[in-house]
């Protein structure tokens, strides 16, 4: 075994925290380069753990191609801390070292773009709060700026956008998050109620209950006892997936709401509602909350259920394809659409998106056949992606998933009348696996979902740390409205309809 | 019997609105509200005061007035049927177009009052935007008072049937589809501009009178829907002869209007706007289908003029 890194072929993963190689920092620099470079690997984690005086810095890698989980660390006195950074090779993690600047104020040489990420409360730097925020400026007499938010017009969360425009023209965009800072990260420590826990990581972002759930009972349940009940893997798998297909309808209503398409609005509407009603047919709630608990479930699938979601799936499904069709053969939409929003398949790696943001720029990564977890182990999820990268990719992504999770869900109910065992009920644990450290990967409609907790020697968590697939693909968002008009950044920004809250938390 | 036009324009005005949105609920599968809850709404804002931003000054205040002032008064300039306009002179269309452009200068300078980078945008987009839509009407009213031989509203449309040519039925034509145009256009409709929006970057209207509220508003809401009413009753007249009797003309007004607002209610049910880019181009159509009406007539125009 090499004593650089710590390779485990296993999602969710679990190690002894001793276990991983604790490097200085110039090696540990030479390594996660040499990682990096490969274009399959891309950073899932990288954070600080205060232990005393020092800082203890963990980053956890993905590793597409051998289906693993690279986890490697170092040690940095906490005042003397000047690194080179990282992120100036790698700019994938500069989110990253942003944050781990605002925590501990050290200082990574050579980053582009070190400026806060969400201003938690105790931050190093307390000057540094939401209303002095560094915006990136030009003086020049054609420009002007355009200040958005963070109140909108619509229904949407609060976030700023400034604009640098010329004219109609987007030159740049700056995108400021942390206003819906909740320190939830902070709380999950605080909280010691294992069920509190539970219903924090639904509500770390609204739409995507079960994804963070699912995140977070994976992670419990290998800190505490796995559960190999192969039932409850597939009603997981059935939750998850009609989340993804809620939440794409629902996406593809609001893109023709933006150019302003009404039938497909109101048709796509009305489809999401019959998805999401039928979740809460399952477990009284319509965005699957309180469907998920570690080792087990209060709401076992029942047979009446199970055929119900098939008979939701065959009719919307047929409903939305014809809907979706016609939308996309529109040359009004196709207008507006097509070649708008751009975000190349480089842009895409060097920004390290994941998820459908990633899969539309013809970047193929998703968990579910990376890292399998759950029922995905047994099963193949046929890979869907387009390679242009504009909002017709992304609509056409949302619309070929919808049709892939409409086929899982349909043989997963197959596969779970066949092999019917008993759901036990949830089992909230006090105790957990003492000195370890584990990453729960999941994949949300949005993308890749990573949950890590560590626990001390009493079995206690003492860091958990949670990265929504929002926190790489933001800046996607910034880079695809670079030369597009300004009007056309509502349409942008809801081709990814990326989390405020899972951003900040 | 001159204020003929007038009450039509406000009868027109009165169901137009509610006819749109009323088939765009129908066309979206939804029973949708009755024909006068855009007036039930404008009553409620009538009701109730007006807030002021601090950045904004006496202009603001006074520009939603002026607009509808604007609009009222062009109301004067249009005739229905053979009854003539209340207001009639010489060459009273370029009037028209610039009582209208007035209320249009006002409301684009309220909106820099604000100060707000949202309403500078939108102001700049009317302002352009108006700007290319002008020559259409100028050059379409100059091919008619070419073909007619007059320059005022009233004379042109009592006139306009009357040689008996059939080519003045390809102006009619012609004239009915750009004064549809303009009338989108200028009330900000799709495909231009999308009235439901809720998308500050996106509008063009819309985003100029965000800083507006309750009494103010009502009167923008107001002037918009007589705006729309305005060109319907131009419609009308090109496509009515005045020659048939009253009741037939109110018949085929009402029929119109109502024909119209469908169609408009149509459009923005099952098609989307267009890029804003796109926008020029679309507008500068509008005046191609004008200058087409004014070829025809330096071609063969020499025979209608009496």
């Amino acid at each position: 075994m090499n004593r650089k890194y710590l390779d485990i072929k296993a999602n969710p993963a679990i190690c002894n925290t001793e276990d991983i190689p604790v490097l200085p920092y110039h090696e540990f620099n030479d390594v996660v380069s040499g990682i990096l470079a490969e274009e399959s690997n891309h950073c899932l984690a990288y954070f600080a753990v205060p232990t005393g005086e020092n800082l203890q810095f963990y980053i956890a890698i993905a590793d597409d191609t051998n289906n693993s989980i690279i986890l490697t660390s170092f040690t940095a006195e906490r005042k003397s801390a000047v690194f080179p950074s990282l992120a100036a090779k790698f700019f994938q993690l500069h989110g990253f070292e942003r944050e781990i600047h605002e925590n501990y104020g050290i200082q990574f040489e050579g980053h582009p773009w070190l400026k806060p990420v969400r201003f938690p409360f105790n931050r190093y730097n307390q000057d540094s709060v939401i209303e002095n925020y560094p915006f990136y400026s030009i003086e020049s007499e054609e420009l002007h700026e355009v200040g958005v938010g963070p109140v909108h017009a619509g229904v949407i969360e609060p976030g700023h956008f400034r604009f640098i425009c010329n004219g109609e023209k987007v030159r740049h965009l700056e995108i400021q998050l942390g206003y819906q800072h909740r320190g939830i990260e902070h709380l999950m420590l605080t909280k010691n109620s294992p069920l509190q826990r539970c219903i924090l990581a639904e509500n770390i972002a609204g739409d995507t209950a079960v994804g963070h759930a699912l995140a977070h009972a994976q992670l419990i349940e290998i800190l505490s006892e796995p559960v190999a009940n192969e039932t409850l893997h597939i009603e997981r798998c059935i939750a998850l997936e009609m989340e993804r297909i809620a939440v794409h309808i629902g996406d593809t209503a609001a893109l023709c709401g933006d150019v302003a398409y009404q039938l497909g609005q109101v048709v796509c509407e009305a489809l999401r509602t019959t998805v999401i009603n039928t979740t809460q047919l399952w477990c009284g709630n319509r965005f699957g909350k309180s469907l998920i608990r570690p080792g087990g479930s209060n709401f076992p699938l029942t047979e009446e259920v199970a055929n119900n979601i098939l008979k939701m799936l065959e009719d919307t499904g047929r409903r939305y394809v014809e809907m979706t069709d016609r939308i996309l053969t529109l040359p009004s939409v196709l207008a507006r659409f097509e070649d708008i929003g751009t975000v190349s398949r480089e842009q895409a790696l060097k920004l390290g998106l994941v998820g459908m943001a990633a899969r539309s720029s013809g970047l193929l990564r998703d968990i579910r056949i990376s890292h399998p977890f759950q029922f995905y182990r047994n099963f193949e999820v046929h890979p869907v992606y387009h390679s242009s990268g504009d909002v017709l990719a992304r609509a056409l992504q949302r619309k070929k998933e919808v049709e892939e999770s409409i086929r899982i869900i349909q043989s997963l109910i197959t596969r779970w009348k066949e092999s019917k065992t008993t759901v036990s009920r949830p089992v909230y644990h006090d105790r957990l696996r003492p000195s370890s450290l584990a990453v729960s990967l999941t994949e949300g409609w949005r993308g890749e979902i990573c949950h890590v907790a560590m626990t001390n020697a009493q079995g206690e968590i003492q860091q958990y740390k949670i990265k929504d697939a929002s926190f790489h693909n933001w800046m996607a968002l910034a880079l695809a409205v670079r030369n597009q008009e300004i009007s056309d950044f509502p349409l942008c920004n809801k081709s990814y309809n990326l989390s405020y809250c899972g951003h900040d938390l | 019997m001159n204020s003929a036009g007038i009450i039509a324009v406000f009868m027109a005005a009165l169901i137009f609105p509610g006819i749109i949105l009323r088939t765009k609920s129908i066309a979206s599968g939804r029973k949708g509200p009755g024909i006068f809850q855009p007036y039930k709404d404008i009553s409620v804002l009538l009701k109730k005061g007006s807030i002021f931003s601090t950045t904004t000054g006496t202009i603001f205040q006074i520009a939603p007035a002026i607009t509808l002032a604007s609009l009222l008064c062009a109301a004067f300039f249009i005739p229905f049927g053979k009854y003539g306009a209340l207001i009639s002179f010489d060459g009273d269309f370029i009037f028209f177009s610039y009582i209208i452009a007035l209320g249009r200068f006002f409301s684009i300078i309220a909106a820099l009052d604000t100060g707000s980078s949202f309403e500078g945008m939108g102001a700049n987009r009317e302002a352009f935007f108006s700007m290319l839509l002008e020559p259409a009407f100028f050059i379409l009213m100059a091919s008619f008072a070419m073909a007619t031989g007059y320059t005022s509203f009233t004379d042109i449309f009592i006139n306009f049937y009357l040689s008996g040519n059939n080519f003045m039925l390809i102006f009619g034509l012609l004239g009915i589809f750009v004064f549809l145009q303009t009338a989108m256009v200028e009330n900000c409709r799709l495909p231009v501009d999308d009235p439901k929006t809720h998308l500050e970057l996106t509008m063009i209207h819309e985003v100029m009178i965000l800083d507006n509220s309750g009494f103010d508003k009502a009167l923008i809401h107001l002037g918009t829907y007589l705006k729309f009413a305005l060109y319907g009753l131009l419609i009308f007249n090109l496509a009515v002869p005045p020659a048939w009797t009253l009741p037939v003309q109110i018949a085929c007004f009402l029929v119109i209007q109502v024909v119209l607002a469908v169609i408009v209610g149509l459009i923005e049910s099952f098609r989307a706007r267009n890029k804003m880019n796109k926008n020029p181009k679309y507008i500068l159509t509008i005046s191609g289908v004008a200058w087409i009406a004014f070829i025809v007539i330096l071609l063969v125009g020499e025979r209608f003029i009496n």
